[in-house]
């Protein structure tokens, strides 16, 4: 019979998320699959500024911390000259898809054998709740209050459609935490992100749907309806490149 | 001997960088510096080493951001505008204490100004550049071989101090060819081993290279004063200063980089008319080396500080002669450079103004 405990490759301690927040099942998650690949003393992790710029004390591996953006770029100058080991950066939507653009998409152009775990929960968390520019159409945020769209803020950016083009990008695929079957799925996906790695084949993201009932203003449950329901509709789910 | 070869300023560097064991270069090209990028896009390849072309200036620092953590000798290179672009990256190096080289060829300013030689980001280089309370080690060669000999140093420099070290050059050095004695790097420091190093945690507990101090509350307070008692300590140790016939001299002409290049042949023809001129060029611009400063004020009835800006050098000139005898200013910005005739025009000048007879020294 299989005993299930904790992942060595989390520090038993509490973190700071909030009730209901993704992190904590994505970080479980990305733990998991770091503990069954056998790679933790292999593994140089990023930290994104935003909600999960404290990932440092919770994960049991190296971690650099990097300024808003720029963590393609920190984790293209740690995998160039450590090119055995294994990099992976976890970021937010502000820092992936708006700041940090143009790392983000050089990095997967270039096809930097790295992963990248994207947390996507169309608000910006940390700073209390602006515009993300995943935030839906028709949201309402503190920089976009008569909901996004009105004022000219254009619709929110789809990351794995606008990466499935670039060449240097070997698997993109969007899934979520909201559900059993979801977080099982994106367990999966974040395994094969990381195998992708191992393997030499280029530049691997799994885009995460995930929940923020603080800054949606919800409660925990009507956030998981808010991604089951409107989020999924937006993004749809499913593998959008795979080179195998 | 080394073999002495002919090369630009910006090629000198580069290879330099080679010999001192830096192996990973990220870069993004601007004039004048671009024969640096040029240079080690072929280079690295050959001694095992990186070359990036990042897609922006943001993108090269932060490579080096992470080439430094994971242990390698690194660095980039641009100019002006470029290097205003990598401020935020330089801060959070000098915060977590990596170690690298950032090169700056300087170019006209302000905005996209243009690509002739310029010194008007001195106060960018030596008084932080990038947010919060850090230093640069910053360095100012005046000649192709003080440039190679200086990128090899800095490399040392770097590793011993955990700090990033600026090359201040501008558009003259980089792009002017002089013959190079190629030595072979050699140490100057007993270089600390490096225990901040991410290469995963296999037999040691994980490491973290962060900036954020937010526990306990005072941890960012600690951590400042931890880097000021560094920079105190890098000032204690680390002062370089060239004075050149300054024993006899009434007037003291205080430049550095290029300029002091230029200058020096203006001592020559001054001294060759019988006027008594010496030269002062500090080579680090921070550690700035004060005593020199102090003692030549004291020892002379004027000095002229010479800059390719509109003074920004001179106030540390007058911060380090603290009054001790009247500074003059020679300068402009945009692009202008003096010539050996337009400094001894105004050498003339001050010795024939009442300043100097009241000094009385003559």
């Amino acid at each position: 019979m299989q005993v299930l405990k904790r992942t060595e490759v989390l520090k038993d301690t509490l973190t700071h998320y909030c009730p209901g927040c993704g992190h904590g099942i994505i970080h479980r998650l990305v733990a998991e699959v770091i503990e069954e690949l056998g790679i933790r003393e292999i593994t140089i992790g990023t930290a994104p500024v935003g909600c999960a710029v404290l990932l440092y004390d919770y994960f049991n591996c190296d971690i650099i911390e990097c300024s808003h953006g720029r963590p393609p770029a920190v984790a293209t100058g740690i995998k160039r000259i450590h090119p055995d080991k294994i990099v992976f950066t976890y970021q937010g939507d502000g820092d992936l898809a708006a700041i940090g653009t143009g790392e983000t998409i050089h990095a997967a152009n270039r096809g930097e054998n790295i992963t990248v775990i994207f947390v996507n929960n169309a608000i910006y968390g940390m700073t209390g709740g602006q515009m993300a520019p995943t935030t839906l159409t028709g949201m309402v945020s503190t920089t976009s209050q008569d909901g996004r769209g009105t004022h000219g803020e254009g619709p929110p950016l789809k990351v794995c459609e606008l990466l499935s083009s670039l060449g240097g990008v070997c698997y993109l695929e969007r899934t979520a935490v909201s559900t059993p079957k979801d977080v099982i799925n994106t367990k999966r996906a974040i395994k094969k992100a990381f195998q992708s790695q191992i393997d030499g084949k280029g530049f691997s993201l799994v885009e995460v749907l995930s929940m923020c009932p603080t800054d949606w203003k919800l409660s925990t449950a009507k956030a998981v309806d808010f991604v089951n329901n409107e989020m999924k509709t937006a993004f749809p789910l499913g593998v959008y490149k795979d080179n195998g | 001997m080394g073999q002495k070869i002919l090369l630009k300023g910006n090629e000198v560097m580069a290879e330099a960088a080679i010999q001192a064991g830096c192996r990973f270069f990220a870069g993004y090209p601007i004039t004048p510096q671009n024969e640096v990028p040029e240079y080690m896009s072929k280079r690295m390849p050959q001694v095992g080493g990186v070359f990036v072309q990042a897609e922006s200036e943001i993108a090269a620092i932060n490579m080096v951001f992470g080439a430094s953590a994971a242990g390698a000798r690194c660095m980039t290179s641009s100019s002006s505008p470029g290097i205003s672009l990598k401020q935020e990256g330089i801060s959070y190096i000098a915060g977590a204490e990596l170690p690298c080289l950032i090169a700056n060829m300087q170019r006209g300013g302000p905005g996209l100004g243009n690509i002739r030689a310029s010194q008007a980001d001195y106060f960018q280089a030596v008084k932080g550049g990038g947010h919060g309370d850090y230093c640069l080690i910053v360095l100012a060669p005046a000649s192709t071989q003080e440039l190679y000999n200086l990128t090899m140093n800095s490399f040392d420099w770097a590793d011993y101090y955990r700090n990033p070290v600026m090359m201040l050059g501008d558009g003259i050095l980089a792009q002017m060819a002089e013959p190079v004695e190629i030595l072979p790097y050699e140490p100057i420091l007993d270089l600390p081993e490096k225990d901040f190093i991410l290469d995963g945690c296999k037999g040691r507990d994980p490491r973290v290279v962060k900036t954020l101090v937010l526990r306990p509350a005072e941890g960012l307070v600690s951590h400042n004063e931890h880097l000021q008692k560094k920079y105190k300590r890098i000032e204690s140790e680390l002062s370089l200063c060239e004075e050149y016939r300054v024993e006899d001299a009434d007037i003291v002409i205080a430049a550095y980089g290029i300029t002091s290049r230029i200058a020096k042949g203006a001592v020559r023809m001054a001294r060759e008319k019988g006027i008594k001129i010496g030269l002062i060029r500090p080579i680090t611009l921070w550690p700035f080396p004060k005593e020199n400063f102090k003692n030549i004020a004291s020892d002379t009835s004027q000095i002229l500080v010479v800059e390719m800006s509109h003074g920004q050098f001179i106030e540390d000139v007058k911060l380090a002669t603290e009054a001790a005898c009247p500074v003059e200013f020679l300068g402009k910005g945009g692009g202008w450079y003096p010539t050996e005739e337009i400094i001894l025009e105004k050498i003339e000048s001050m010795i024939a103004s009442p300043v100097a007879a009241a000094k009385g020294r003559a």
